[in-house]
């Protein structure tokens, strides 16, 4: 394995593949998650519950599938991804199931649902690495996937609102759908592929004002549009996050391409004027706004759910009130198994639990964004970081929201939240990402043998 | 349940959740410290981390060998993807589908070049009527290597011959 760095390589001393450590990591992501559903168990009803054994062998036969899959199709893959996105849907599960044993939360049953998505996400995840050979295949469909994005992001507005913010497709039969998580990924490839081609002309070709470097209209015309358009679909879909998540994910994108600080001095200033834009025009936004500034106000005679979300982080202390032995279900509402669920984890897990579920996503990013500094190309450096930014920042909008730093504005934790477009879109994600560093960490191949190699005229210094 | 049994489960639980933290990052490290890290040649000194690679890339070698069994599609004998052998670029590979792959250090070449010996639109590679890979100089300025001839008119690539760009080598390989 060797890849390189400016003017330095990197080559590994190790051995190149890392799946049996994987392997090693994989049991150990299952049996975290069959613990904590024993511990539910015995905690609510003093008995290991009746389904461990069924709960278990699903989960242990997802990860066994993947790892065969990744083994056979992505043998240099990171052997942390897959680990740590099981264990955090693991444990999503279990505690959606835990929230199903109290009568008073909708929906009912939540947990088998869930295992349906989880498993249909872990086959698109397979699907990804038997079909997609080479990450740079994706390059082709630049501009095809703008306008995939575009129709996505669209695609709502047909529908009725759900809570308040159109952001479902529901098809009748089959369920409803969020389709902008699966825009998160498909705009990364636009991103990608069309900053590879113009960033030279976007870091290069630009004048100095104030300090600040400014491209030239006609470079930054056509992305500046895609993300005005997608900004005013999402003001109109009333969806503060995926739109908080969209913009992120590009400044981040424009930074790493080009280099260039100033983006991110434009970035914050241009989210700063559409917050408070869209704060003071929508009612909805506003809302959420409100909630955030005064939790504790009381309304319609009862408490905002963003203060019973701070309660339970402060009645979970330190160490935690056990799994099954808080009170999360007080949070109520449709949102305590989806947008809320980061709460149950802070009561019944403690700060410790918490703090340690975070380190895991942030260990998955962080696998993501090396997985970038060994990419060899310019568009799977950029796609990885991309993907990555978008995965940390969603993390940020949901964990900053439920926490009380930001408004909370509606999107799910990913793998460990209820929602099927989540879950299934996530799994995507990371296959992409294991697809891009198994070509990254693949060593580098032998140079032939010649012997005639000293009389071919070389030029070397 | 006695109220120390679910103790006892709640920090155990919180325990084994910080272990595979733990594990998760002893992974990276080992991955982090298990790297040499060696100056690019040509910048700062001669050394070459070349003499330690033959031996890791042998399963490589392997690999590729299988998959040109599986991939031989067009023709029996024909190769199947470009690899860069040395150089900067070195480990690249970029499957021989029959489209013509341009070599150089402008932005929209298949493989752009990261080489100070590389003119913007160095060479170019594509398969001929019958299949058969042709290598073309397009005017460079330090030229293209076949072997240990400079490039004057396209030619056909043997199997096996390097290609030389600057301090860049390219293979056809099966």
């Amino acid at each position: 394995m060797s890849f390189n760095l400016g003017n330095t390589t990197i080559s590994s001393g190790g051995p190149p593949s890392r799946r049996n450590t994987e392997l090693a990591l994989l049991v150990f992501a299952v049996l975290v998650p069959v613990f904590a559903y024993a511990n539910v168990g015995l905690a609510m009803d003093g008995t290991i519950p009746a389904g461990m054994l069924g709960y278990g062998l699903g989960l242990g036969l997802l990860a066994g599938v993947t790892h065969l899959v990744v083994r056979k199709f992505a043998p240099y893959a990171d052997p942390l991804m897959l680990p740590i996105a099981t264990l955090l849907n693991g444990l999503g599960l279990v505690l959606i199931w835990r929230l199903d044993q109290e009568p008073a939360l909708k929906p009912y049953n939540a947990a088998p649902t869930q295992l349906m998505w989880s498993a249909l996400g872990v086959a698109l995840f397979v699907g990804v690495l038997v079909f997609l050979k080479d990450h740079r295949i994706l390059q082709r469909y630049t501009y095809i996937s703008m306008a995939v994005a575009l129709v996505l992001l669209t695609l709502p507005v047909f529908f009725p609102p759900v809570n308040g913010a159109r952001i479902w497709v529901t098809i009748p039969g089959v369920g409803s759908l969020q389709p902008g998580e699966f825009a998160k990924i498909v705009i990364t490839v636009f991103f990608a592929g069309y900053l590879m081609v113009k960033r030279d002309a976007l870091a290069l070709a630009s004048r100095r004002f104030m300090g600040l470097y400014l491209p030239r209209g006609r470079d930054l015309g056509p992305i500046l549009a895609i993300w005005l358009l997608s900004l005013m679909i999402l003001v109109v879909e009333t969806d503060l996050g995926t739109s908080l998540l969209f913009f992120g994910m590009f400044v981040v994108m424009l930074y790493v391409a080009t280099e260039r600080t100033s983006w991110i001095i434009f970035g914050l200033l241009l989210s700063t004027a559409g917050a408070v834009f869209v704060a003071s025009v929508n009612t909805h936004v506003g809302d959420r706004v409100n909630n955030w500034l005064n939790p504790l106000e009381l309304q319609n005679g009862g408490v905002t759910e963003t203060a019973q979300a701070m309660y339970s982080f402060g009645s979970g202390g330190l160490l935690g009130s056990g799994l099954g032995q808080g009170f999360s279900r007080l949070i109520g509402g449709i949102a305590t198994k989806s947008d809320y669920i980061l709460a149950t984890v802070g009561e019944e897990l403690g700060l410790a639990g918490l703090m340690a579920i975070i380190l895991l996503y942030g260990l998955l990013v962080e696998r993501g964004i090396r997985t970038a500094l060994a990419a060899r190309d310019p568009f799977g450096k950029l796609l990885a970081v991309g993907l990555s930014g978008a995965f940390a920042i969603q993390i940020f909008v949901v964990a900053g929201g439920v926490t009380g730093l930001i408004p909370l504005t509606g999107m799910t934790m990913p793998f460990l939240a209820q929602g099927g477009s989540s879950v299934i879109a996530n799994w995507a994600l990371v296959a992409i990402l294991l697809r891009i560093s198994d070509t990254a960490r693949r060593p580098a191949p032998a140079p032939a043998h010649n012997p005639d190699v000293e009389m071919t005229q070389v030029v070397k210094p | 349940m006695s109220e120390l049994t679910l103790t006892v489960m709640r920090l155990g639980f919180l325990a084994v959740l910080w272990l595979f933290v733990i594990v998760a990052v002893q992974v990276i490290r080992s991955d982090l410290f298990g790297t040499r890290v060696t100056q690019r040649a040509g910048r700062r000194g001669p050394e070459r981390p070349a003499a330690a690679r033959p031996q890791q890339a042998a399963p490589q070698q392997q690999a590729a060998s299988r998959g040109g069994g599986r991939g031989g599609r067009t023709k029996r004998g024909a190769p199947t993807k470009l690899v860069v052998s040395e150089g900067s670029l070195s480990g690249t590979t970029v499957a021989l589908q029959g489209q013509t792959i341009s070599l150089g250090r402008a932005h929209d070449s298949t493989i752009v070049l990261d080489d100070d010996y590389a003119s913007s639109r160095h060479a170019r590679i594509y398969p001929d009527r019958d299949g058969q890979w042709i290598v073309e100089d397009l005017g460079s300025t330090n030229g293209t290597y076949l072997d240990r001839t400079r490039l004057t008119t396209p030619t056909p690539i043997p199997p096996g011959a390097p290609i030389r760009i600057g301090k860049t080598v390219i293979e056809l390989r099966k």
